[in-house]
C-alpha cells in the first residue's frame, strides 16, 4: 500500500513534465495510473472479501507512536475503488476539458496529489497518519477549487473551503489525540477492537464532538455546507471528482469507520441524525433556488451526503447496509452527472437550464450518458441508485420522521435530474452562446462507463454484493452481516414511498417553471444563517488583523522598533523583576589595559555623534563604527570568527544603507523628529541597553557551565575533523539551524528583490524603496548574532 | 559613481578579495573562516564593483542572476544533508573523503559541500539587495 502510494505521489510530480511531453494524448496516458491503481485494489478485492484485510506497518516516529500503518478492509476498498476508478475518467476528461490550457500540467500534478492523499485518508489505520493525508486533500483541493486563480471568485471560494475544511480538521485532530490518550493507541484497528473502551470513557462526548466536527467541515453538513456549492468555481473535472468519490466523502469515511468504536450511542445517534437530517432539509430546499446545473448538482451532492451522515447515525445493519449501497451509487451517477453538465457548459457555453433546450440533437452521446446516469439519480429502476434508495428508506422505517425528510428531499431530486439530464437536451433547439457540437471521445468515455455500471450493477446487483459490499458493510458494523442484494424486493412499503417520491418529484417538474421565479425574486439575494455568519465573521477577523498590524508593524521604522524595543523591555525586563532573575547582578569593575579603553571610548564617541547629528549618512557611518569598535573587543577576547563577521557585516550595512540614502531626495537625508520624538527613542533606547546589560551582568556572574565548550573541545576535531569550533558547529553539528538560516536569507533575498524591482520598476517615489531594503542590513545580521552566542561557549 | 582613482583601484582589490574569500571558504573548517564569511567578502568585493562601474557592469561580470546563486547555493546545502542520508545516516551527516595530494592531504567533505552552498547563498543574496539598489 505504502508503495503504491509513493508511486501515486511520484506520479504527480512527474505529471506536469509528462504532460508536456505527451501533448494531447496526455490525459489518456497519464490515466494509466489510477487505472493501474483501481486494477490493485481489484485485486485485493478477493482476500478482503475472505476476511483478511491488508494490513502493513513502517515506523515513522516511533518516539511519539506514530507508525505508517495501513490497513484495507471493506470500507477502505470500496473508497480506494472509487478513487481511483472514478479518478481514472477524471483524468481522462480532464484531458478533454482542458485540452489546450496553460496550466494543464499543474493540474495533473494536483489532481494527483490529490488523489493519492484521499488513499491515504481511506487505507490509514494510523490517526496521525489519516491526519495527515486529510489536510492534505484540503490543501490540494484548496489548489484545485482555485484553479482559475486570476478570478476573485474562485480564489475568495478556495479560500472558504480551505479555512472551513482545514479549521474542522484541526478539531478533528484535537479529537484524535483525545482518543489516542484514553485508548493509549492511535492505531484505529486496534482503537475500535476494544468493545466499551471508548464510549464510556467520560471524554468521550467531547471527543466525539470534536471528530465530528471534523468529518461534518469536510462533507459539508449543516450548518457548514456553504463551502461545497461555491467550491463549483472550480473546472468541472474537479467538481466531479470532490463530489462524486473524494474530497466531501472523506468525512462519511470517517464517520464510518470510527462507527464501530464511537458509535451506538444516544449521542452519536442524535448529533449525526440532527445534522444529517437538517443538511437533507436545507440543502434540498437550497436546491430549489438553482437554474445552473452545477450548482444544482452540488444541492443534490449534499441531500446525498445528510442521507448517508444519517444513515450512519441510525447504525442498523439494514441502515449501514443502505449506507454502503448508496455511497456506491452515489458516485456512480454523480460523477457522470457532473461531467455531462461540463461537457453541455464546454459545448454549448452555458450552465443555465433556463436557456438551453433541444441540445440532444447535436450531443445524442452525452445526452446517453445523461439519462442513464440521471435514471440512476432518481432512483427509477432498472439502476443501482434505485437498490440504493429503496434501502436507504428501509433503513429509516424505525424514524418516520427522518424518512418524511428524506421523500421530500428524493422529489427535489428528481426534479434536479429533470433540470440536468433532459431539459438541456430534449425539445426544440434554442440558440445557444456557442454553437453546440458532441464531446470529443476523452469527455465521453467517463460518463458513459461510469452510467453503464450504475446500470449493470443495478440489473445484476450480485456482482458486487460478495466482494465488495457485504464487506464494507461490515467494516462499519464491526462484525459480518450477510444480505443479499435485489433490484426488485416485490412490492412493499418501500416501493410505494419511491412512488410517492417520484409523484412529488412530478408535481415539482410540472410547476417549476411558474413558482421558480418568483422563488428566485424573493430570496434570490437574501444571505441568512451560517454564510451571513461566516462572512460577517471573515470581514471582521480581516478588519482585526488590519487593525493590529497596523498597530504593531507600522510602515514607520521608528515606530516599529518603539514597539518591539517596548514590549522586549517591558516583558522580559518584567519577567527579570518580578522573578528575580537580575538578583545574581554584580557590578564588578575589572582594571584593563589603555588600548582597551581606547577601543570603548572610540566606540562612545561614535555613539556620541550618532546621536548629535542630524545628517542620515553621518548617522549610518559612525554607526559602523560602532559596529567596527565592537569587532576590536572581539578580537581583543579571541573571537577571530565573531570579529570578521561583524567587520564585514558592518562594512556591508553601510554600503547598502549608502546605496539607500542616494536614492532618496536631498530632503530625506536630514534626521527629522522633533524634541519630542527624540526623547521618546532616547528613553527608549535607553531602557533597552539597560536590560540587555543588567542580562549580561546578571548572567556572567553566574557560575560558568562548561559543558558544552568542552563537548565541542573534545568532539570537533574526532568527530567532525575540524580545529574550528565555530565553523564546526555552523557546518556540522548544528547544520540543520544553518540550513534554516540559509532559507530565511533566500526569503529575505526574494522579497527584498521583488519589493524594489516593482516599486523601482514602476517610477514610484523612492522613499518605499528605502522601506523595503530596511530588513536588509538586518537579515545577515542574523546568522552573526547566532555567533555570537557560540563565540560566547568558547 | 565615476571616479577615475576608484575604478583604476579596484580592478586589482577584486582580485585580492575574491582570492581571500576563497581562501577564508577552504580553511574555515580548521581556522578563522568559512562559507559565510568567505561569502561576505565576496559580496564586499562585488559590491565595490557595482559602485564603482555599475550595476549593469557587475551584472555582466557576475554572468548569471544572484537568484540563481542562491537557488545553487540551497540546492548544494540540501544536497549535502541529503548525500549523509543516502549514506544511510541521518540528514545532514558529515561524510569525508581524504585523498593524498602529495605529501599534503586533500579533505573532500559534505561539510565542505554545505559551507560552499552557504557561501553562494550570503554571496547571491546581499549581491540581490546591491544589484537591485545600484539599478537605475
Amino acid at each position: 500500500m505504502l508503495s503504491a502510494l509513493l508511486l501515486a505521489f511520484g506520479v504527480a510530480l512527474a505529471a506536469p513534465w509528462l504532460t508536456g511531453r505527451l501533448g494531447r494524448s496526455a490525459g489518456w496516458v497519464l490515466a494509466l495510473l489510477p487505472a493501474g491503481l483501481t486494477a490493485y485494489f481489484v485485486s485485493l478485492a478477493p482476500r478482503v472479501a475472505a476476511g483478511e484485510p491488508l494490513v502493513q506497518s513502517v515506523p515513522w516516529v516511533p518516539q511519539l507512536g506514530v507508525e505508517l500503518a495501513f490497513r484495507v478492509d471493506g470500507l477502505s476498498l470500496l473508497f480506494g475503488l472509487l478513487i481511483a476508478g472514478i479518478g481514472t475518467f477524471v483524468a481522462i476528461y480532464a484531458g478533454g476539458y482542458l485540452a489546450g490550457d496553460r496550466q494543464l500540467p499543474r493540474f495533473y500534478l494536483l489532481l494527483f496529489a490529490f488523489m493519492a492523499a484521499m488513499l491515504g485518508v481511506v487505507t490509514s489505520d494510523d490517526l496521525i497518519v489519516l491526519f495527515v493525508f486529510w489536510e492534505l486533500t484540503s490543501i490540494t483541493s484548496f489548489f484545485l477549487i482555485g484553479y482559475k486563480h486570476e478570478s476573485v471568485e474562485s480564489r475568495t471560494n478556495a479560500l472558504q473551503g480551505l479555512f472551513v475544511t482545514a479549521g474542522g480538521g484541526l478539531a478533528m485532530l484535537a479529537g484524535f489525540v483525545l482518543l489516542g490518550s484514553m485508548a493509549g493507541t492511535y492505531r484505529i484497528s486496534e482503537l475500535l477492537a476494544a468493545p466499551g473502551l471508548l464510549v464510556e470513557h467520560p471524554a468521550y462526548p467531547l471527543a466525539l464532538a470534536l471528530v465530528a466536527l471534523g468529518a461534518f467541515t469536510k462533507s459539508a453538513q449543516w450548518p457548514f455546507h456553504f463551502w461545497l456549492p461555491n467550491a463549483m468555481a472550480a473546472p468541472t473535472p474537479v467538481s466531479s471528482y470532490l463530489h462524486s468519490a473524494t474530497m466531501v466523502k472523506a468525512g462519511v469515511y470517517l464517520l464510518a469507520r470510527l462507527a464501530p468504536g464511537l458509535g451506538g450511542t444516544p449521542q452519536w445517534f442524535w448529533l449525526l441524525t440532527l445534522v444529517g437530517g437538517a443538511t437533507v432539509l436545507a440543502a434540498a430546499a437550497l436546491t430549489l433556488m438553482q437554474r445552473d446545473s452545477k450548482r444544482l448538482l452540488a444541492y443534490s451532492t449534499l441531500v446525498a451526503l445528510g442521507t448517508l451522515v444519517l444513515l450512519i447515525g441510525v447504525g442498523t445493519p439494514v441502515a449501514i447496509k443502505a449506507m454502503v449501497v448508496f455511497l456506491f451509487a452515489h458516485a456512480l451517477y454523480k460523477a457522470p452527472l457532473f461531467m455531462v453538465a461540463g461537457s453541455v457548459d464546454h459545448e454549448a457555453g452555458s450552465r443555465d437550464v433556463t436557456r438551453l433546450a433541444g441540445l440532444g440533437r447535436s450531443m445524442p452521446w452525452t445526452w446517453l450518458a445523461a439519462g442513464v446516469a440521471g435514471v440512476s439519480a432518481a432512483g427509477l429502476p432498472p439502476m443501482l441508485g434505485f437498490v440504493g434508495k429503496e434501502l436507504a428508506y428501509e433503513g429509516l422505517y424505525g424514524a418516520p420522521w427522518l424518512l418524511a425528510g428524506l421523500i421530500a428531499a428524493g422529489a427535489v431530486l428528481v426534479l434536479v435530474v429533470v433540470l440536468v439530464a433532459w431539459v438541456p437536451f430534449a425539445g426544440r433547439t434554442v440558440q445557444a452562446p456557442k454553437a453546440p457540437h458532441e464531446a470529443p471521445p476523452s469527455m465521453l468515455v467517463g460518463p458513459l462507463l461510469l452510467a453503464a455500471l450504475g446500470l449493470l450493477f443495478g440489473l445484476a446487483p450480485g456482482l458486487v454484493q460478495d466482494g465488495l459490499m457485504r464487506p464494507a458493510a461490515a467494516a462499519v458494523l464491526g462484525a459480518p452481516y450477510a444480505f443479499d442484494l435485489y433490484l426488485w424486493h416485490g412490492v412493499t412499503l418501500a416501493l410505494g414511498l419511491s412512488l410517492l417520491t417520484v409523484s412529488l418529484g412530478a408535481v415539482l417538474v410540472a410547476t417549476w417553471r411558474r413558482w421558480q421565479p418568483a422563488l428566485l425574486a424573493r430570496f434570490g439575494g437574501v444571505r441568512i444563517g451560517p454564510v451571513a455568519v461566516y462572512e460577517g465573521g471573515w470581514r471582521r477577523l480581516l478588519r482585526f488583523a488590519e487593525v493590529q498590524t497596523r498597530f504593531v508593524q507600522s510602515d514607520d521604522l521608528r515606530h516599529h522598533l518603539t514597539i518591539i524595543v517596548t514590549y522586549t523591555v517591558a516583558l522580559t525586563g518584567g519577567v527579570a523583576l518580578w522573578r528575580g532573575g537580575l538578583a545574581s547582578m554584580v557590578w564588578a569593575p575589572a582594571g584593563g589595559y589603555l588600548h582597551e579603553f581606547l577601543y570603548f571610548a572610540v566606540i562612545l564617541l561614535a555613539t556620541a555623534t550618532v546621536v548629535r547629528s542630524h545628517s542620515r549618512l553621518v548617522v549610518i557611518t559612525s554607526l559602523g563604527v560602532v559596529g567596527f569598535g565592537v569587532a576590536f573587543v572581539f578580537v581583543l577576547f579571541a573571537a577571530p570568527d565573531l570579529a570578521i563577521t561583524q567587520f564585514l557585516v558592518d562594512t556591508l550595512v553601510v554600503i547598502i544603507a549608502a546605496l539607500v540614502l542616494i536614492r532618496l531626495p536631498s530632503s530625506a537625508l536630514r534626521a527629522e523628529g522633533g524634541r519630542d520624538t527624540r526623547w521618546l527613542s532616547g528613553i527608549v533606547a535607553i531602557a533597552g541597553g539597560a536590560l540587555i546589560t543588567g542580562l549580561l551582568l546578571a548572567v556572567t556572574a553566574l557560575p560558568f557551565d562548561g559543558a558544552l565548550t568542552s563537548f565541542f573541545e573534545a568532539n570537533s576535531y574526532p568527530a567532525a575533523r575540524g580545529r574550528n569550533i565555530v565553523n564546526v558547529i555552523l557546518v556540522d553539528f548544528r547544520a540543520i539551524d544553518t540550513l534554516a538560516e540559509v532559507v530565511v536569507l533566500a526569503v529575505a533575498a526574494a522579497g527584498v528583490g521583488a519589493l524594489l524591482r516593482r516599486r523601482l520598476g514602476s517610477g514610484a517615489a523612492s522613499a518605499p524603496a528605502a522601506r523595503a531594503a530596511a530588513p536588509a542590513p538586518g537579515a545577515p545580521a542574523t546568522p552573526a548574532a547566532r555567533r555570537d552566542s557560540d563565540g560566547g561557549a568558547r | 559613481m565615476n571616479s577615475l582613482i576608484l575604478r583604476t583601484t579596484t580592478r586589482p582589490i577584486i582580485v585580492v578579495l575574491l582570492l581571500i574569500s576563497i581562501f577564508l571558504l577552504l580553511r574555515g573548517h580548521d581556522l578563522p573562516g568559512g562559507g559565510f564569511i568567505g561569502g561576505l567578502v565576496a559580496a564586499a568585493a562585488a559590491a565595490l564593483y557595482a559602485i564603482a562601474f555599475g550595476a549593469d557592469a557587475a551584472a555582466r561580470l557576475l554572468r548569471v542572476r544572484p537568484e540563481l546563486l542562491v537557488g545553487w547555493g540551497m540546492a548544494a546545502t540540501v544536497v549535502a544533508g541529503l548525500l549523509g542520508m543516502v549514506a544511510g545516516r541521518e540528514f545532514l551527516t558529515g561524510l569525508w573523503w581524504v585523498i593524498a595530494v602529495g605529501d599534503q592531504e586533500l579533505k573532500l567533505s559534505t561539510p565542505l559541500l554545505f559551507d560552499v552552498g552557504v557561501y553562494l547563498v550570503v554571496v547571491g543574496v546581499i549581491l540581490r539587495f546591491v544589484l537591485s539598489l545600484e539599478e537605475r
